[in-house]
């Protein structure tokens, strides 16, 4: 499979790039998120949970979208279905990309709730949406590394 | 798998590790850009702590297992134009951003420096100064089209 990963067309490419594009930027936002949440789960809390919280707004939200529309893309051009005869590789992207869109787009809500509580009761210590967010975000970045080495290795 | 098969994940685990530690670097100079009391800037700044080592891996990772995969393929030689080009490129971006990374540093201390001083609260022109470099942003910029560049050079493989 890797070899016709190799070999694929020209035309391709743009779709590709814009996929494996997406897919690192979306990383990268839920790196600073998951960093930003982490650092603030026991002390300044507020601020921490803003970054984290924009993070996921400005940057992992809109990079799932290229990522996942470009895949869907690359993935009609090389003529699979997303039905029970695609590669593992593909079922595991696929899976992954799903369930961590929905989780991420849960994730914004609570944090945000939990953000609005925080400011609203002018509190400085945790908020449990944000902490409940914070583990949420943490699984979606463990999948998405998984998912990267899955698409990347392409195991039978 | 293969051995060609862990030297590609891994080449491109560590090249998602460097796009993240720069994603995490522009998120952190962006909302730092307003901030003058050392204290704000701190906390920013233990933010891109862990993504200072996503940057020493992916800078190394991608470098290494890049050549080895090279290396390992017969229809791939290191002198290649499209991995001479990603080479060059990688040293570009290195370096631009190791140059644009130094007013971070130079204001991270500066923090420091302050908050020892107890005056972690009290706003600072210098600190706001460094934190606003437009040639640190620059060199930054440069740094981070060159890693796109070199993605674009990996997808179309120009030549191969």
């Amino acid at each position: 499979m890797s070899v016709l990963a190799a070999i694929r067309p020209d035309d391709w490419n743009f779709a590709l790039l814009l996929h494996v594009l997406g897919a690192m930027l979306l990383v990268g936002g839920l790196t600073c998120a998951v960093t930003a949440f982490w650092l603030g789960w026991r002390r300044d809390s507020a601020a921490f949970s803003r970054l984290g919280f924009w993070s996921l707004v400005a940057v992992a939200f809109p990079s799932w979208w290229l990522m996942r529309i470009a895949g869907q893309w690359v993935g009609s051009e090389e003529g699979f279905s997303g039905g029970d005869d695609d590669p593992a590789w593909l079922a595991i992207g696929y899976a992954t990309s799903e369930a961590g869109g929905l989780l991420i787009l849960i994730s914004i809500v609570l944090t945000g709730i939990g953000l609005r509580r925080m400011r609203g009761a002018g509190a400085l210590g945790p908020s449990v949406l944000v902490r409940i967010g914070t583990v949420l975000v943490t699984i979606v970045l463990a999948a998405y590394v998984v998912a990267v080495w899955a698409m990347t290795a392409k195991p039978d | 798998m293969s051995l060609y098969d862990w030297l590609l994940s891994l080449h491109v685990l560590t090249a998602f590790a460097l796009v993240a530690a720069l994603a995490v670097f522009w998120i952190i100079g962006v909302v730092a850009r307003n901030v003058d009391r050392p204290v704000e800037s701190l906390r920013y700044f233990r933010v891109a702590r862990p993504a200072n080592v996503l940057m020493i891996v992916g800078t190394l990772g991608t470098l290494v297992f890049g050549i080895w995969l090279a290396i390992e393929r017969d229809e791939y030689q290191v002198w290649d134009g499209w991995i001479l080009a990603a080479l060059v490129l990688w040293a570009i971006s290195a370096e631009t951003g190791r140059r644009g990374g130094i007013p971070y540093v130079e204001a991270r201390k500066l923090a420091e420096r302050l908050a020892a001083e107890g005056r972690g609260n009290e706003p600072s022109s210098e600190l706001a100064a460094k934190l606003q470099d437009r040639g640190g942003m620059i060199l930054n910029g440069l740094s981070s089209l060159a890693i796109l560049l070199i993605l674009v050079d990996m997808i179309y493989k120009p030549g191969a």
